[in-house]
């Protein structure tokens, strides 16, 4: 028998007790449900119903698809219940079928954080597959592959008081997606660079955020004025040194702010994010084996492993896409594969296999990866 | 191949320097008439009708197989529930029939076809070759590897093409014939109603092992991973199903019997009609030495014949009713076969290749006739069918006699020393 006082604060070992028993029943559930649908998944079952509930993989929904400027389009996407949430600045990926076949592509999540929704803004380029796609081909109500928000382009914690982002074309969108978030560092001073006023994204809530003093904001037109040099920051934000910068656009911006800031003996206050790798260097091509699979294919030297193996039907682990994450990473068994940032070559032998990063790197000669 | 070497039956070489007018039991050659030249313009033709297909592939192929999942997994869920109630006569019916269906459009429409890689151009990880496993007792890994690499590469050819078993059937006239050939219908029944453990022990390579060719290892190691999806499989549709039917357990259980049943039967059929009906040629190993793409192409026309029907039969099938077809190009989606069959049909017939085609009863009919027909050996002049079967038997008992008298005699006298 408790005494009163007992029930108030219950054992420890009691609860934990109750939770350990609940959990062997959960896992015995579970069990019986294998059981049942063996060899599928008790999930494959359910999807039939609930695509986005929590512990299913990672989905979205398409809430609105909206036109942002002529080529950009920004997308609504309510995630699955097992969305994890994101800090201002990260990506995420997005996987879709594009002619039936699925394509992951990483894109910045452009809205503040806490929302029921999250959105990407993606600016159509020629010929590409999954920008192209998402204005025309993705409906609200569509779904799709959805992976949780990663990434290190971010603000620290506490953030730095005086800060400059410095962007061109859709460079802006993680900037936007800090932005969009209180409350902003003191001292926030927006260089964005962009074709012409109509081509512009997030033209009305930068300008907005001007007028309210929460940011000054430089914008330069391209096609009448000329790309805005580097060297030519003193002129717009002559205590450039002073502040921490983040860096987003295409790789030319990339290239020479990593060399200004070099020189400046600042690279420690520059944060960049690159949206495509920095090609260097192409080789001989080759062909390349994947096996495990039991596929081989014919890559030219520009193809990347990865882009080959995806073409052939492969199930190829990929992340961002351009070197930064290491998911996309295999072993190399045999043969010769060449770094297209560095146009470093990696040798291996199956006695010695080397782990290479697929979305970076193409065959140099026949070569063997194992999936 | 020695024994192939030394093999004495037909058949069908597409080499013309290697080619018999007519066989030894007196078949004709079927492509006497072609030259290498026309051998060859056939495979470019086919080769353009694959490179149609592979360029129009898209979402609306995706869209279909993604149908066809929903929708079989939409029926057993559905006939499973009916079957938690299968006491009542209409309910057994209703589930039995559903389930049925479910398990035969998961195996042939969805299974067979999504590991021969056909959907894996979608990149959807869920559908692909490398990840799908399926409910038959064979494990995917396994039956990949034997029916991919061995069936569709020596598709009839003699010896190397196992998938129904020329080890244990006779089924053309210039295959030798053997004593044990007298059974084979019954043990083709049998090979029906447990179709899918036939497959698995095929996969298995259980008389490769037998007879020292497997490496015992992996033959152990393989073993395992069969008798754990067994025991997977049986303990759904025997145990954990049943069970959760309560006071229906033994009605699901009897419904779980038929459907799997029912299944091994249909696929059986499906797969007989595939290679066994009158018309389908057969080839000799030394006839795929060296063999072009081109004449790998009219093997596999040779070696194949459809079932006509509905559209429902086709899906039933897995479109292994255009069997022709998937032979020819066993990566394209099956959705396509049909869509492809009339040009494949005309360009057979262009060439005077006889495109083999019929009804299901009809390609049954006519395997299950070679069945019969070729358990005793070929008439001969002069001779009586059953009196050669019965000097065999003879010789038989003769053999075994004399390779047992010794162990008698020993037996004999060790019995004999005993009370001594
Ligand atoms: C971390 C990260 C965040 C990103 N965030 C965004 C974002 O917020 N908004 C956005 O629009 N994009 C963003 N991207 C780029 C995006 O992931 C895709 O690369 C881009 O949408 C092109 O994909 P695609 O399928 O349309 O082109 P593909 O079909 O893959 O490529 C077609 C052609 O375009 C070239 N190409 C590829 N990428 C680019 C590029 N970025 N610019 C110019 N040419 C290119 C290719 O070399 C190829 O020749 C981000 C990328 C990364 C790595
Ligand atoms: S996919 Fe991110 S490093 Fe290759």
């Amino acid at each position: 028998m408790t005494s009163p006082g007992d029930v108030v604060a219950p054992p420890q070992a009691d609860r934990s007790s109750v939770k350990r028993a609940l959990a062997r029943v959960g896992r015995g559930a579970r069990r019986v449900a294998e059981a049942l649908a063996t060899p599928l998944l008790p999930e494959d079952f359910i999807d039939l119903v609930d695509p986005l509930r929590s512990g299913a993989d990672l989905r979205g929904r398409v809430v609105a698809v909206t036109p942002e400027t002529p080529t950009a389009t920004t997308i609504l996407i309510r995630p699955g219940r097992g969305w994890r949430g994101h800090r201002p600045g990260q990506y995420t990926r997005i996987g879709v079928d594009v002619d039936g076949v699925r394509h992951w592509r990483a894109y910045s999540i452009t809205s503040p954080v806490g929302a029921e929704t999250i959105s990407i803004t993606v600016r159509a380029i020629p010929d590409g597959r999954v920008s192209n796609h998402v204005r025309h081909g993705l409906r609200p109500g569509a779904v799709l592959m959805l992976d949780q928000a990663t990434g290190d382009f971010v603000l620290p914690d506490p953030a730095p008081d005086r800060v400059l982002f410095l962007t061109a074309g859709s460079g802006i969108t993680p900037v936007m997606g800090m932005l969009r978030n209180d409350p902003l560092p003191r001292d926030v001073v927006v260089v964005h660079s962009a074709p012409t006023s109509g081509d512009m994204l997030f033209r009305r809530d930068l300008t907005a955020l001007a007028a309210q003093g929460r940011i000054s904001l430089v914008t330069r037109f391209t096609a009448t004025d000329g790309i805005l040099p580097v060297t030519a920051l003193d002129g717009v934000v002559p205590d450039w040194r002073d502040r921490d910068v983040w860096v987003c656009g295409p790789t030319g911006l990339l290239d020479d702010a990593e060399a200004h800031w070099a020189a400046a003996g600042l690279s420690g206050r520059l944060h960049t994010e690159r949206f495509r790798p920095r090609i260097h260097a192409v080789g001989d091509g080759g062909e390349v084996t994947f096996t495990g699979a039991g596929v081989t294919v014919a890559a030219d030297a520009a193809t990347t492993l990865l882009a080959a193996g995806e073409d052939a039907g492969v199930l190829m682990p990929s992340g961002c896409r351009m070197g930064i994450c290491f998911n996309c990473v295999l072993p190399l068994t045999d043969g010769s594969v060449r770094d297209l940032r560095t146009g470093e070559v990696t040798t291996a032998n199956p006695e010695d296999p080397v782990l290479v990063q697929t979305c970076v790197s193409a065959a140099a000669g026949p070569c063997h990866l194992r999936v | 191949m020695t024994a192939s070497a030394t093999r004495t039956n037909r058949i069908t070489t597409t080499r013309p320097e290697a080619r018999a007018e007519v066989s030894a039991s007196g078949k004709r050659n079927p492509i006497a008439h072609l030259t290498p030249e026309d051998i060859e313009d056939i495979g470019r033709e086919l080769d353009a009708i694959r490179d149609e297909v592979l360029a129009s592939r898209g979402a609306a192929d995706a869209a279909y197989i993604r149908r066809m999942i929903r929708t079989q997994r939409s029926l057993e869920l559905a006939s499973r529930v009916v079957l938690l109630f299968s006491k009542f006569p209409p309910a057994f019916v209703v589930g039995t029939t559903g389930l049925t269906v479910a398990k035969i459009i998961e195996n042939t429409e969805i299974g067979h076809n999504i590991l021969h890689g056909q959907w894996d151009w979608m990149r959807d990880e869920k559908i692909h070759s490398s990840t799908w496993e399926w409910d038959f007792a064979s494990p995917a890994e396994q039956w990949k590897k034997s029916h991919n690499v061995e069936h569709h590469t020596y598709t009839n050819v003699v010896g190397m093409d196992n998938d129904l078993g020329y080890n244990i059937l006779r089924v053309d006239p210039d295959q030798e014939w053997k004593l044990h050939h007298v059974f084979q219908p019954v043990t083709n029944f049998f090979t029906a109603l447990f179709f899918e453990y036939g497959i698995a022990a095929y996969d298995l390579d259980v008389k490769g092992f037998k007879d020292g060719t497997k490496d015992k290892d992996v033959f152990m190691a393989d073993l395992k991973k069969v008798l754990k999806k067994l025991r997977a499989q049986m303990g759904k549709d025997y145990v954990v199903h049943p069970l959760l039917s309560g006071p229906s357990a033994l009605s699901t259980l009897l419904a779980n019997a038929i459907a799997n049943t029912a299944r091994n039967v249909w696929t059986h059929s499906v797969i007989f009609c595939g290679h066994f009906p009158d018309g389908v040629e057969t080839f000799e190993t030394e006839s795929i030495e060296g063999e072009t793409r081109g004449e790998w192409y009219v093997r596999q026309m040779l070696g194949s014949a459809n079932i006509s029907g509905s559209r429902f039969m086709h899906v039933m099938t897995g479109n292994l009713s255009h069997q022709i077809e998937h032979h020819l190009f066993p990566d394209l989606p099956s959705n396509r076969y049909a869509q492809i069959a009339p040009r494949v049909r005309a360009l057979m017939e262009r060439y005077g290749l006889r495109y083999v085609t019929g009804p299901l009863p009809k390609q049954v009919g006519s395997a299950w006739a070679k069945v019969f027909r070729h358990s005793l050996p070929n008439k001969r002049p002069g001779h009586s069918q059953l009196g050669d079967v019965v000097a065999a038997a003879r010789d038989a008992v003769t053999d075994v006699l004399d390779s047992t008298r010794g162990m008698w005699r020993r037996d004999r006298r060790s019995l004999a020393a005993a009370p001594a």
